[in-house]
């Protein structure tokens, strides 16, 4: 216990020297914090709320990145062989790395969501516990994440190649940039394969509907699931040498990680919730928007759109 | 054997199809600086590092401090402390705050502060890992090494890569310790530090022990013979010089005499005694002991450094 302490407060004290970690984790998040809602959103209180949410997921996604880098930069400069040699366990590293990450999350979050209620006049925050719930297990999945990367690719440039093929679809088709009902219908129904998907919606919920976090069980307990499969993987597959070459069966057990968003996907592609979901919330925030300036409204694209007039603004 | 703080028996490890070390034997007494003297490749590193639980043996037995490292790793890293080759510390993470953060591992602890002052690091304490010298970080890997009063210590080529300068510092400090009695298990491709820092050597080349015993026992069982330089007044024929006690080669090199000697005093006398009777006189004298490189070129047919 107390290395995993001693770790994970040397890691938040590195993480504070780092000059990428300062822009990466605290300039970009504010850029978008600032970017999204004050222009996408209008800086409406209603379209404020709207894309909180995919900040947020954003912010929580991020952490995967730098942790995947740090792990395999410690592994390449031989930092881990010195823990080795120590005490320190696979665990102690792992889970000191995951928490270090939430902690550093957790004042960006804090500060956005106090920055959304004094600018952008967001009054929807009333179910905080939810949005927490769901920062720390947003981070600790997508922390996990960035572990298993670190534990595949064997050279700084293998992991930046990874971290970019998989940031992409995450954030483009998950509905963390563009409005998942703003997509093209058969990019929502692949976005219903992404653990992001359902990482956004969640918060979007939580934050404009002040939906609890019990009431978001599918998502929350299908993160959770990943979570522990991905940190039990990086586990099985941690290596403190740079020589150790990475097990045959690697692939096998990252495949299997997908397993909880492949069958929540094909659930989900019956069910239509999310979508019907994720399209009122556009919906409403369209409406909001309308009310104001005209104008500016965005077209939905894809068929099943919810009639805004349904959906008086607030 | 008395106290054996470390027994190593028929160790073999393989990397795929590469044998790195092919049936090692050896054991450390306590309070002993024990090295294991070889070329780059021979295999020091692998059986150090199958000591110190980083990596599994194929076949054989270890046992440190009475432990085996693959069956209680985590007891035997309480019982340890390494400086490895090829390692770092993150850039960013000041002296002192490495020093703390690996004393925190440990159950048993020195005072950082105690380890700091002792190894010159005082006024370093706040300096971040990047901006050290190569002889700062190394004196900060051996003061790691001793953050939790180890019961045996590993030293990795503990000078590679460092000038002679401050090779010398590191000498100096891994001779404090001998001092102090603590056990030492030291790899290095350096004749000069096996000879300087070592109570017993293990020649290893090319996965195996070639040689093992205290240099001076290596030196005189391999046969290996003492140069003995001279300059004359006068010049002496080839064949004299030959005759001379313990003498078994002789070659004029520049004007001078080289002889080697089996048993250098007996030689010095008879040369003298034969200069006087021929009324000769010596111009100078130079005697070089053999060493462990001799040895070396004695048993393999190549030099340590090639």
């Amino acid at each position: 216990m107390s290395n995993f302490a001693s770790l994970t407060e040397m890691r938040i004290r590195l993480a504070l020297r780092n000059k990428m970690f300062f822009f990466f984790s605290i300039v970009m998040p504010f850029i978008f914090f600032f970017g999204y809602l004050g222009f996408f959103g209008k800086s409406v209180p209603a379209g404020a709320a709207y894309f909180l949410g995919p900040v947020l997921a954003l912010n929580v996604m991020g952490s995967f990145w730098g942790l995947s880098a740090t792990i395999v930069m410690f592994r390449e400069q031989g930092i881990l062989r010195r823990f080795h040699v120590s005490p320190v366990t696979t665990s102690d590293i792992l889970a000191s790395s995951v928490v270090a990450n939430l902690a550093l999350t957790l004042p960006t979050v804090i500060f956005e969501l106090l920055l959304a209620g004094l600018i952008f006049h967001v009054h929807t925050l009333h179910n905080l516990f939810g949005i927490f719930v769901l920062v720390a297990i947003g981070t600790i999945s997508f922390a996990s994440l960035g572990l298993v990367i670190a534990s595949i690719t064997n050279t700084m440039q293998e992991t930046q190649v990874l971290n970019q093929l998989i940031w992409l679809p995450l954030v483009f088709l998950s509905g963390a940039t563009f409005p998942l009902a703003y997509l093209p219908k058969v990019v929502q129904r692949v976005g219903l394969f992404l653990p992001a998907t359902y990482l956004v919606n969640a918060f979007q919920q939580v934050i404009v509907n002040s939906a609890t976090a019990l009431s978001r069980y599918t998502e929350i307990a299908s993160l959770v699931c990943w979570a522990i499969l991905t940190f039990f993987l990086s586990m099985q597959l941690f290596r403190w040498e740079p020589e150790t070459k990475i097990p045959r069966r690697a692939k096998l057990l990252v495949a299997s990680t997908a397993i909880p968003f492949l069958l929540l996907g094909i659930w989900e592609n019956r069910t239509d919730r999310i979508l019907r979901e994720s399209q009122t919330a556009f919906a409403a925030f369209q409406t909001a928007l309308d009310s104001l300036r005209p104008a500016m409204r965005m077209s939905i694209q894809s068929g099943n759109a919810v009639n805004p007039s349904n959906h008086a603004p607030k | 054997m008395g106290n054996a703080m470390l027994q190593v028996e028929n160790l073999v490890k393989h990397y795929g199809d590469v044998q790195a070390v092919r049936g090692v034997s050896f054991s450390v007494e306590e309070g002993e600086v024990f090295g294991l003297l070889g070329p780059n490749g021979a295999g020091k590193t692998t059986t150090v590092e199958i000591l110190e639980g980083l990596r599994t043996l194929d076949s054989g037995r270890v046992s440190v401090c009475g432990l085996d490292p693959q069956e209680k790793p985590q007891e035997l890293k309480q019982e340890i402390g390494a400086a490895l080759q090829s390692t770092s510390l993150p850039d960013k993470l000041r002296v002192m705050e490495a020093l703390r953060l690996f004393a925190s591992f440990y159950k048993r602890r020195r005072r950082p502060e105690d380890l700091l002052k002792r190894f010159g690091l005082e006024e370093k304490r706040n300096t971040f890992y990047n901006q050290l010298s190569g002889g700062q970080k190394q004196r900060l890997a051996l003061a790691m090494a001793l953050v939790n009063d180890p019961k045996v210590l590993f030293f990795d080529e503990p000078t590679a890569g460092l000038d002679p300068q401050v090779r010398r510092e590191i000498y100096d400090i891994i001779e404090e310790l001998r001092r102090e009695k603590k056990t030492i298990v030291l790899t290095t491709h350096y004749i000069e530090e096996a000879e300087r820092l070592c109570d017993r050597v293990a020649i290893i080349d090319h996965g195996k022990v070639i040689a093992l015993g205290t240099p001076r026992e290596l030196k005189s069982r391999a046969g290996a013979t003492t140069r003995v330089e001279v300059r004359l007044s006068k010049p002496e024929s080839n064949g004299i010089m030959k005759n001379l006690e313990g003498v078994v080669d002789v070659r004029e090199v520049d004007g001078a005499y080289v002889l080697h000697s089996q048993r250098p005093p007996q030689t010095i006398v008879s040369l003298v005694k034969h200069l006087e009777a021929q009324g000769n006189e010596l111009v100078s004298l130079e005697i070089a002991t053999p060493s462990l490189e001799d040895v070396f070129i004695e048993m393999t047919g190549r030099r340590l450094r090639d």
